[in-house]
């Protein structure tokens, strides 16, 4: 990572202008120009440091629902789990954690209702728990990954 | 003509803008002018309707979100809590403006296997790192804090970006 890399990574992270040329306007920020900042953008994303860039929605805002969920699962029907849990395209992350609760995914759903089908769609198919926990408060958080 | 901060539900041409920009914005020098050619409306159009979500929440914010992993942050623990109730929310205002903390949340609890209700993700290059962050959170709690552990990430099961507003 050189000097670009990083004041691009700390200086995007913080918001992106709605303009005609808005990379124009990041590259006067970072002391750059228009061209050098596309490419390195793109440089940045192929190399996976960016892992986006772009709009975030917000699912909540739209109507949809956003969730946390956990399960319990032994390990002899842990791999038969990860499958059903991937396979619902509402989940959009997955992750296997250190813990008694051993899976913990994100569930993206249009409407809360949605969401509580595909929970009871996981129960049924893995014969499993599962803990669902939709934040109840959100509490603000500066983005502040200094590199 | 709806004011630019009118709530009003999302319309088609809102939802196709989302679509068109969810996955990432056109890395050309107009980029707002790429969706538009794209969709077949103005430029202007798109950007005042941006700019609206933004407004009113619907998009948190544009810009990048950094790799934690590819950067050298390879020990990212879900740090959770057990807070007395009457008091996660001031506690937990404090805790988001930690430093380490990338994320902060009030979630219910599911007794008894799961007594924890406030959720803090903090990274660190390595679990000392994340460990000797925990300690920071568990000092803004004090005695509120009843119960902790961290639970870190051992295995990518999945990982798509978030497909919504279709």
């Amino acid at each position: 990572m050189d000097d670009l890399d990083r004041a691009l990574i700390n200086t995007l992270q913080g918001g992106f202008p709605i303009c005609e040329r808005p990379y124009a306007e990041v590259a006067d920020r970072v002391g750059s120009d228009e061209a050098s900042v596309i490419a390195r953008i793109e440089s940045l994303l192929q190399r996976g440091l960016l892992s986006r860039f772009g709009p975030m929605y917000h699912a909540a805002q739209m109507g949809g629902a956003l969730s946390l969920a956990a399960m319990e699962i032994r390990p002899e029907d842990y791999e038969r789990v990860t499958n059903i849990v991937n396979d619902q395209p509402e989940v959009a992350h997955n992750y296997e954690r250190n813990h008694r609760l051993n899976m913990w995914f994100v569930l993206a759903t249009e409407t809360p209702q949605a969401q509580q089908e595909t929970i009871a769609r996981i129960e049924r198919e893995s014969g499993y728990a599962v803990y669902n926990m939709p934040k109840i408060r959100e509490y603000f958080v500066e983005l502040k990954l200094h590199v | 003509m709806n004011a630019p901060n009118e709530f009003r539900p999302l319309d088609d041409t809102d939802r196709r803008i989302i679509q068109a920009t969810q996955a990432g914005l056109p890395l050309t020098p107009r980029p707002y002018h790429a969706i538009a050619e794209q969709l077949g409306v103005e430029a202007a159009d798109v950007m005042q309707r941006m700019q609206r979500m933004l407004d009113l929440g619907i998009i948190r914010r544009i810009g990048a979100v950094p790799n934690h992993y590819a950067l050298g942050y390879r020990a990212n623990g879900m740090t959770v809590w057990d807070v007395a109730d009457d008091r996660i929310d001031e506690l937990g205002e404090r805790v988001g403006q930690l430093e380490c903390v990338s994320h902060c949340y009030q979630r219910p609890r599911h007794l008894p296997e799961w007594p924890y209700n406030l959720f803090a993700m903090v990274h660190g290059k390595t679990r000392q790192e994340v460990e000797a962050k925990a300690r920071l959170i568990a000092d803004v709690l004090g005695q509120a804090s009843r119960g902790t552990d961290i639970l870190y990430s051992t295995r990518i099961l999945k990982k798509t970006g978030l497909r919504i507003g279709s």
